[in-house]
């Protein structure tokens, strides 16, 4: 963790998985508000998996997480949110047949204060291609602005900590460029962002600090300098 | 490729419109048996649709699509299919309460002329195109156990077992990382080594470059370039329309395969 930073989120020998058996094994994790974290690793190693149990969608089988303190480890879905945690999920999961607006607004479905309309207002800055399309269905929409509203919803939550799970999938290089900008202006206006991403390179030239994850084990973690020049990591995710 | 050699698939000015727009708007161009082709292009540029014109699941608005020299516009999907022409899609959906080989079997069962098989044959070609893909090891296990390069594969396995003599690939290789996309450009390969032509649509340029002999850039429906990967890549319409300013800088750093 960057020094002097405060401590956002914190996971402590989680232990979690299917009926099929555990996928992750007793993984430590830390966030510090306003890191901008990666985490990366072969397909199956757990990363999505890990993003469903920080969001409370899978049930830890053991150990613990701390948001801001306080022990969320058995929270409900709808009680992180609340709290401040976001989940951009794989492959976008928006309502096709539902509005753009629509989409983006279910984002703060939660939220009964009044600056709903100033957070959409930042999405839209952020995504100007989204704004002549509000009342589009979201399923017309093509890849790359489907991720927007994808990540716009998250936003809508006014979160502490946005996860965003392949945020490259199926996109354009230039779009990938686009987004990986958006996502580093939304860290350096406050937001924690933990990322999951398959084009290891990307992701490692983005973020702060990357954890790697080989069959459910953190098998290194440290600044993206350090994890980019690791011969493994060369020689399995980069394929140098 | 050999100049003699007459076209296997032809486009001449394919258009297919939604609504009033033209997705796919007057796309020329041609395969020839043996190649591996690869499509790129940004995201709504209009590739999957050129897919679903080849295979039939749109119906042209303009233009012609010609299979070894007849025109197989406005046939059915599955009789395209039984001509020889197979495909993957981008969301895979496999038949969830059935086992990897059962699911390969399905295509060996409703596939090409050459494929149509009975059950006890269908199982044999499964097994044979299974081990082709690499997925031997798993044929009895449920399509829910696989991981996600595994269920592309199982994708590949199911269009192979068609027995195709062109494959059309929608973006098997998205989400899978560079070491993973270098077993599956093996996949490919192997696939090909068996006589089969290949046209891909990817976003990731490892692959373009790593098995294509030529790329076709789509932009707003239309051709935007067309010629060997390392030149079109290095193109400064496709720079601007498609790879970005940034991506020639990383590929400084990740060359990614050398082209054959």
């Amino acid at each position: 963790m960057n020094a002097g930073a405060e401590p956002l989120l914190a996971v402590r020998g989680l232990t979690a998985g299917f009926d099929a058996g555990p996928v992750l094994f007793g993984v430590d994790l830390d966030v510090a508000t306003g890191e901008l974290i990666a985490l990366v690793g072969a397909n199956g190693a757990g990363k999505s998996t890990l993003l469903g149990v920080l969001s409370a969608l899978v049930r830890p089988t053991a150990g613990t997480i701390t948001l801001a303190g306080e022990d969320v480890t058995r929270e409900r879905p709808e009680a992180l949110v609340r709290k401040g945690v976001a989940h951009v999920p794989q492959g976008r999961r928006l309502f096709g047949t539902l509005s753009v607006e629509k989409n983006l607004l279910l984002g703060a479905y939660l939220r009964r204060d009044a600056d709903v309309g100033e957070d959409m207002a930042r999405v839209l800055e952020h995504f100007p291609a989204l704004k002549n399309k509000l009342g589009r269905d979201a399923g017309t929409l093509s890849g790359g602005e489907q991720q927007m509203v994808a990540i716009g919803r998250g936003m809508m939550a006014r979160p502490k900590l946005l996860m965003v799970d392949e945020l490259s999938l199926g996109l354009a290089p230039n779009i990938v460029d686009r987004l990986i900008d958006v996502i580093k202006q939304i860290n350096r206006e406050g937001t924690a962002l933990l990322l999951v991403e398959q084009d290891v390179l990307v992701a490692l030239d983005a973020a702060d600090r990357a954890y790697v994850l080989e069959n459910g084990r953190v098998v290194l973690s440290g600044p993206t300098a350090e994890v980019k020049d690791d011969p493994g990591v060369r020689r399995a995710y980069l394929g140098l | 490729m050999s100049a003699t050699a007459a076209p296997q698939l032809e486009l001449r000015s394919v258009t297919k419109r939604f609504g009033g727009v033209a997705a796919v708007d007057g796309v020329t161009f041609e395969v020839r048996e043996g190649e591996i082709v690869g499509i790129i292009g940004p995201n709504g540029a209009g590739k999957t649709t050129l897919l679903n014109c080849i295979s039939g699941i749109h119906r042209l608005d303009g233009g012609d699509i010609r299979w070894r020299g007849d025109s197989i516009s406005g046939m059915p999907p599955h009789r395209i299919a039984r001509l020889g022409i197979g495909r993957t899609f981008q969301i895979v959906r496999p038949f969830g309460s059935m086992t990897v080989r059962e699911n390969a079997a399905v295509g060996a069962l409703f596939g090409s002329a050459d494929a149509r098989r009975r059950p006890r044959e269908a199982f044999e070609l499964a097994d044979h195109v299974l081990e082709l893909v690499g997925l031997e090891a798993k044929a009895r296990h449920p399509v829910s156990a696989l991981t996600i390069p595994d269920r592309k594969r199982l994708e590949v396995a199911r269009a192979v077992a068609t027995r195709p003599r062109l494959l059309l690939l929608d973006e098997v290789m998205a989400g899978l990382n560079n070491v993973e996309i270098d077993a599956a450009l093996e996949m490919v390969e192997t696939v090909h080594a068996t006589g089969v032509t290949v046209l891909l649509i990817e976003h990731v340029m490892r692959v373009i470059v790593g098995v294509c002999r030529r790329a076709i850039v789509l932009d707003f429906g239309q051709v935007l370039a067309e010629g060997e990967p390392e030149s079109v890549l290095r193109d400064e319409r496709v720079i601007q329309a498609y790879l970005g300013e940034r991506y020639a800088k990383r590929r400084h750093t990740d060359p990614g395969r050398d082209g054959p």
